[in-house]
């Protein structure tokens, strides 16, 4: 395992925004509507906030929203923001980096430094990992870790498994640096598996693959599913048992390493992959379903996004209220695995935003 | 466990095909009722019954349940 410690640093606040426009999966017309029902008792997907993939609304425009709100709230100013974080795997343009374009775009002050990370479902650890590593140096006071993902846009509309699973969002946390011993030690573990890539995959439309005439040839995959080779694809099952074994491996290195006392945990944050798993793990990783909020139902799966978005619709008035013990874990697109113990103090949290 | 045990286990993954349906040779991948879920169902099974990890391509590489057995109690 890949541990990262992290003191001298406070988490701030934490804003989260999603494309107004939902669909219903019931709406979807390709499966009887039995095999709908089905779908949705075992994902638990209801509904899913999508956003119509025409240029008009962008991961980064979903963050930058989130961020203008919790900025103007933690009243902060522009100019002291040094650190500017994008994750995901839905950028403004294949480049220059959307971080630049958001630092321009937010007016945030050009002693900035500004990256993207491209990670899925894993990116909130990852991001909060790295930017918190950064920021505990104490040269860069103020920092935002933006994670979303728009790769609804991957999806297509023939591919049940894919298309009645992904949700976009966009989300912003807000870190600071403290000299004193009042910080929210962070604490995570990481594991990378490469040679899961081609489980879930865009396989053309990068450099390996450059985009070709048959890169727009739908492709009969069996079952009744179709896509491009511009969709992303998804082996499913690999996906579950990489994750079964995995993911409880991952977070009992976290566990062991920060003796964790699962008593004092306020809440136990899965990634929102979908319901049948989360179950799985939740039961594997020995928490009670009180201590794992879920959102699933409304949003879907929104990759790296799902976690501080269910912190936001979910935790919003403990987080504002009362300090917070929290851990998380993800799985994801890579294969890309984290878990992360973190701790919040009364932080600001917007109501969830719409755009 | 045995392979009666697994064989027994195996169909209790499947909702709607009767148990009495599958013995060692039962090729699964034929059963109209076998997909991913049910395939979820199975990696999830062998995951807590036999504490072990059967991948979908395993899943798909074998036939009959006897060789998916013995595919993983070679583990």
């Amino acid at each position: 395992m890949a541990e990262l410690s992290i003191k001298h640093v406070k988490i701030r606040g934490i804003a989260a925004c999603v494309p107004e426009r939902v669909e219903e999966n019931k709406d979807y017309t390709r499966i009887p509507q039995e095999e709908i029902e089905k779908y949705i008792q075992t994902t638990g997907v209801v509904r899913r906030h999508c956003a119509i993939h025409d240029g008009s609304i962008c991961t980064s425009d979903l963050c930058q929203k989130a961020a203008e709100k919790l900025i103007a709230d933690l009243g902060w100013s522009k100019d002291e923001i040094g650190l500017l974080v994008f994750v995901s795997h839905t950028t403004d343009y294949r480049l220059p980096a959307t971080a630049c374009v958001l630092q321009d775009k937010m007016g945030i002050t050009k002693n900035c430094l500004a990256f993207d990370i491209t990670l899925g479902c894993s990116g909130y650890l990852l991001g909060m990992g790295t930017v918190g590593s950064i920021v505990q140096n104490g040269t860069i006071k103020k920092a935002l870790v933006m994670v979303g993902n728009t790769q609804s846009e991957y999806a297509s509309y023939e591919d049940r498994s894919m298309y009645l699973l992904l949700g976009d969002a966009g989300t912003v946390t807000a870190l600071e640096y403290t000299e004193d011993d009042d910080y929210d030690q962070m604490d995570f573990s990481y594991m990378t598996d490469g040679s899961g890539r081609a489980s879930v995959i865009v396989p053309d439309g990068g450099s390996r693959n450059p985009t070709n005439a048959h890169s727009f040839e739908y492709e009969d995959c069996g079952d009744g599913i179709r896509r491009t080779r511009l969709h992303e694809k998804m082996d499913g099952t690999d996906v579950f048992s990489f994750a079964m074994f995995n993911v409880p491996r991952n977070f009992k290195a976290l566990s062991e390493r920060i003796n964790l006392d699962k008593e004092k945990v306020d809440y136990m944050l899965i990634h929102q992959a979908n319901k049948f798993l989360m179950e799985k793990l939740r039961k594997k990783l020995g928490f009670e379903p009180e201590k794992c909020p879920y959102n699933i139902h409304e949003f879907g799966n929104t990759s790296g996004a799902t976690i501080p978005l269910l912190m936001v619709t979910n935790l919003k008035k403990e987080l504002e209220s009362r300090p917070l013990t929290l851990c998380m874990t993800t799985i994801g697109v890579g294969f890309s695995l984290g878990s992360g113990c973190i701790h919040t103090n009364k932080i600001i949290v917007p109501d969830l935003m719409y755009l | 466990m045995t392979l009666e045990e697994f064989v027994s286990l195996f169909a209790e993954q499947f909702d709607d095909t009767p148990a009495e349906v599958f013995t060692p040779e039962t090729k699964y991948s034929t059963l109209d009722e076998w997909g991913s879920l049910v395939a979820l169902s199975v990696i999830s099974m062998v995951d807590e019954e036999m504490d072990k990890s059967v991948s979908g391509s395993e899943l798909k590489k074998c036939s009959t349940i006897e060789e998916l057995y013995n595919l993983i109690e070679a583990k």
